[in-house]
């Protein structure tokens, strides 16, 4: 079959999730954020990559998670390609470059719900843990504003 | 990319090169249809993308190309004259062949776009003038065609275009200059298959030139071969390819970028330099700074690109416009070589192209009219381009009608864009800058005015959004001029640094007027509010007031000890942004915010300071939209009015410009500016009587003296007798009349509300100025009760 996909995994709150390793562009520690005032609120800021100004998006807002706690650790960028140029995803914290494999692949738990499941392709049932793959495409765009 | 790809790319960069210098030359033949080189150069072209098209097997494209060449043909060949009829189909030609280049350049394919219309035309034309009636008209057309096919397209170009290999071509066949078999043929000189014949004598081992075997072949004559080097000459000093490559324009962005980061690393280095001692190290990041800045400014200049390159549409549109509404205009451009951004270029494309649209459809008169106005029939347009002062200045200059602004004051205030006591303070030369109000244009066009149509507004805001500037003067019956002013580059823009609440902002300085500082007592009634809205008196005007923070959504600020406001200037209207604190002016360099973050309409862009923090840049038009500073007057202007006769009514209030004196010990006294005519010091021994009064000798004249102390009766210029007096010179009624003062104090301009006239005393009223109680002096009255009559006498000597 097909060579197994790759994932760049990371976690927000208790999930785990997976990016095709392909799109990533790099993985950095925070950063000094500029914040954008009257933007969407998931937009975070902007931060300084090199001479590039990329913004910043706070996925566990993206997805509807509860806030981050006060005492994290601050959040891990994952900078991104998509359609719209490069974006930095901030998450909790980065994990492991998975291979996943085909056979255990299935469609998005029934246990999640609301935005989170709209943005999650499907389930690679790992050891002892599920991975959510995010459709990036997707989890970049912004939300309607309320 | 495969090789064809590439090969088909040139050839359509190319192409589009030729057809854009096609379009300049047919309006160059319309002036002077006779000019052979300009048709060479025609015919050139087409032939050129006729030849091609064929090579590549673009049959359509080819067979409408060989029909215009046709058409050329004959014109070169002096049986066809060029007319209006001809122009026109060979410009709709050149369209025609753009649409097609564009589609293969889209889908790598011919489209099937409908030409047959476009090619009866042409071979109408073509056959218009034929000079034998009695053939059929088809024959004529069809015979010329198909001599062509006979060695088709196919075998007959590349025979041009490829056989005369640049080593041997000799003269001008370095593949910079044309060949000169080429411009032979495009001279009518020779016949493609006598070079084609002699380039394959080359082949065979003649070492002649090209020139000299057609010559000596009887092709072609002597003389028409020393021309046509000359032509090749001429030509290379036309395109400069030969000394520039082509560069695609986002490698430039690209290194522009690199560049940008290089300057901030460079400031990093400097600042730390800056805390070592080590004078090896002081030199090298010395020299690395130096080098950054040139660096810099050699990268900015890449993207440097005369305005030539968006006039040259320019010609175009004004012809067929011209055509269509039935005037005469000439077209004269002055400074195409003005260099700007390749940015800036484009963005002032469409808002160029629309002041020349309106210059002449609402500008230049019809030829009756002109002429009924003694003016010379066709009207001129000259764009003029020039820089000065680190800014690129347009101008748009007609000599056709002006604008009427007193018509347009009316039109301003049916529309309620200004109140009727806005329109009578104002100068003609505001008014006719109305025209860029927004909600003055609309689709309702104004030429009953001689005004401009539609969207001014427009054509305003785009200039502005890129940091430029727009004014209208207009000379009724002798012509407007339109003067935009742009910065060189947006990439790098001098920015003043501000700070509200953590977060630190750039505004454009070019959108800066001035800061003030409020401090003190001064901080907590400094603004005030009217109606709501905040304002600050700002030397006798009422400015609007924009909290930063507030706009930001970040809360408005409560009282602070001091207050900063940026003053700022947007579409016209001027406003204050409080802010917390002003820091340096920098040179930042602008780089785009993402799509993400495209609604936010307050920001223009963002950039990285030199601590490698990013900071937002201000759109000042942005915000002044969202506080409504700018929209205001327009929506106010409803109420306004009636807000403005309130105020006027109850309080009697009036706006005056004062010039202040002192007198005597400690006290003030204020006279209206409009009355005096100039302020002059005399020495006190230079005082002389005259009919018992105080008179100096004045522009060989002499000018009684008044003495304002006295008049009021304040006394006190105390036994000691000053140096030099200060001498307030009033003209009244044409007689001048020095006034005596103490000291002169300073120019207010500030609503006066007069208490206690007492016009016998030669006081108009006291009113509160500088928070010092004031006289404002009633000059006629002390001037007549110091006896007219005398000192008329005197004035008048």
């Amino acid at each position: 079959m097909a060579a197994p996909i790759q994932y760049c995994t990371f976690t927000l709150a208790h999930l785990t999730f997976g990016i095709e390793v392909d799109r990533v562009q790099e993985v950095m520690r925070s950063r000094d954020l500029t914040e954008v005032p009257l933007a969407n609120e998931v937009v975070e800021g902007l931060i300084n990559l090199r001479g590039q100004i990329v913004t910043a998006l706070d996925l566990r807002r993206r997805l509807q998670l509860p806030p981050r706690d006060a005492d994290a650790p601050p959040p891990m960028n994952i900078v991104v390609r998509t359609a719209s140029g490069e974006l930095s995803l901030l998450v909790d914290a980065i994990g492991d470059v998975v291979d996943a494999d085909e056979a255990t692949f299935e469609g998005p738990p029934e246990t999640l719900d609301g935005v989170a499941r709209e943005l999650i392709t499907g389930t690679y049932k790992l050891e002892g843990r599920l991975l959510l793959v995010l459709d990036t495409e997707r989890a970049v765009q912004l939300p309607a504003l309320a | 990319m495969s090789e064809i790809d590439e090969i088909v790319g040139e050839f359509l960069v190319e192409s589009y090169e030729n057809l854009d210098r096609y379009d300049e030359d047919l309006l160059a033949l319309e002036r002077d249809p006779g000019d052979p080189e300009v048709l060479s150069s025609i015919f050139r072209t087409i032939h050129t993308v006729k030849g091609t098209a064929g090579f590549f097997a673009f049959d359509r494209l080819g067979d409408l190309a060989h029909v215009a060449e046709s058409l050329l043909g004959r014109l070169r060949e002096g049986e066809l004259e060029v007319n209006e009829e001809i122009a026109s189909a060979l410009l709709v030609t050149g369209d025609t062949l753009r649409r097609m280049l564009g589609v293969i350049e889209a889908t790598g394919e011919e489209g099937d776009e409908d030409v047959s219309e476009l090619t009866e035309t042409l071979k109408r034309l073509h056959a218009g003038e034929e000079d034998a009636p009695e053939e059929d008209a088809s024959d004529a057309v069809e015979e010329p065609v198909a001599e062509d096919e006979t060695d088709g397209p196919d075998c007959d170009d590349p025979s041009l275009d490829q056989p005369i290999p640049s080593e041997r071509a000799g003269n001008g066949g370095d593949g910079v200059h044309p060949k000169l078999g080429e411009v032979l043929i495009g001279e009518g000189e020779t016949t493609p298959e006598a070079v084609a014949l002699a380039a394959h004598e080359q082949d065979l081992g003649d070492d002649r030139r090209i020139g000299e075997i057609l010559v000596d072949h009887g092709q072609t004559t002597t003389e028409a071969v020393d021309k046509a080097v000359e032509t090749q000459g001429n030509d290379s000093g036309r395109n400069i390819s030969d000394s520039s490559i082509r560069v695609d324009v986002g490698l430039l962005d690209e290194l522009m970028n690199l560049v940008g980061e290089l300057v901030l690393a460079r400031n990093q280095i400097v600042q730390l330099v800056g805390e070592e001692q080590d004078s090896h190290y002081a030199g090298a990041s010395q020299r690395l700074n130096l080098i950054t800045t040139e660096l810099q400014e050699g990268v900015m200049k890449t993207r440097m690109q005369p305005i030539g390159n968006v006039w040259n549409k320019l010609p175009r549109v004004v012809r067929d416009l011209s055509l269509s509404c039935g005037k005469q205009v000439k077209l004269v451009m002055e400074g195409q070589e003005t260099e700007l951004d390749k940015t800036i270029i484009e963005a002032i494309k469409d808002p160029l192209t629309h002041l020349v649209r309106n210059a002449v459809d609402h500008g230049i008169e019809l030829p009756e009219q002109r002429v009924a106005a003694g003016k010379p029939e066709e009207g001129t347009l000259t764009l003029r381009a020039f820089h000065e002062g680190g800014q690129v200045n347009i101008e748009i200059l007609d000599d056709g009608g002006g604008i009427d602004p007193q018509a347009l004051k009316q039109k301003a205030i049916a529309k309620r864009v200004i109140t009727a006591e806005q329109a009578a303070t104002m100068t003609d030369r505001e008014a006719v800058n109305l025209i860029f109000a927004a909600g003055f244009s609309t689709a309702e066009e104004v030429t009953s005015v001689s005004g401009r149509g539609v969207g001014m507004d427009v054509v305003r805001t785009n200039i502005e959004r890129i940091g430029g500037t727009v004014d209208i003067q207009s000379e009724q019956g002798h012509g407007t001029a339109c003067k935009v002013k742009i910065p060189l580059t947006l990439a790098i823009v001098p920015a003043l640094m501000v700070t509200s609440g953590q977060s630190r902002f750039a505004i454009p300085q070019l959108s800066l007027i001035e800061l003030v500082r409020l401090e003190g007592e001064e901080a907590r009634t400094g603004i005030e509010l009217v109606h709501g809205a905040p304002v600050h008196r700002l030397r006798g005007r009422l400015l609007p007031i924009v909290d930063l923070a507030g706009e930001l959504g970040r809360g408005e600020a409560g009282e602070r000890d001091n207050v900063n406001i940026v003053v700022l200037q947007a579409d016209g209207q001027s406003f204050g942004l409080v802010v917390d604190a002003i820091q340096d002016t920098e040179e930042i360099v602008v780089k785009p915010l993402g799509s993400h973050l495209k609604d936010a309409n307050l920001f223009s862009g963002a950039t990285i300071m030199g601590d490698g923090r990013v900071a937002l840049i201000l759109d000042v038009l942005g915000i002044a939209e969202r506080a409504r500073v700018v929209t205001e007057t327009t929506e106010r202007s409803g109420s306004a009015e009636d807000l403005g006769d309130e105020i006027l009514d109850e309080r009697h209030v009036e706006r005056r410009t004062l010039l202040l004196v002192g007198i005597g010990d400690d006290r003030r006294a204020a006279i209206a500016l409009s009355d005096v005519e100039r302020l002059e010091e005399f020495a006190s021994s230079s005082i002389e009587f005259g009919n018992g009064r105080e008179v100096v000798q004045y522009r060989d004249d002499i000018l009684p003296l008044v003495r304002l102390a006295d008049e009021l009766g304040v006394g006190g210029y105390g036994m000691d007798v000053p140096e030099n007096l200060d001498v307030v010179v009033n003209r009244v009624e044409g007689q001048m009349v020095g006034i005596v003062v103490g000291s002169i104090l300073d120019i207010v301009e500030q609503d006066v509300d007069l208490r206690d006239g007492d016009e016998g005393r030669g006081v108009l009223g006291s009113a509160i100025i500088q928070g010092r109680v004031t006289d404002v002096v009633d000059i006629d009255a002390v001037v007549m009760r110091n006896d007219p009559a005398r000192m008329g006498g005197y004035a008048g000597v």
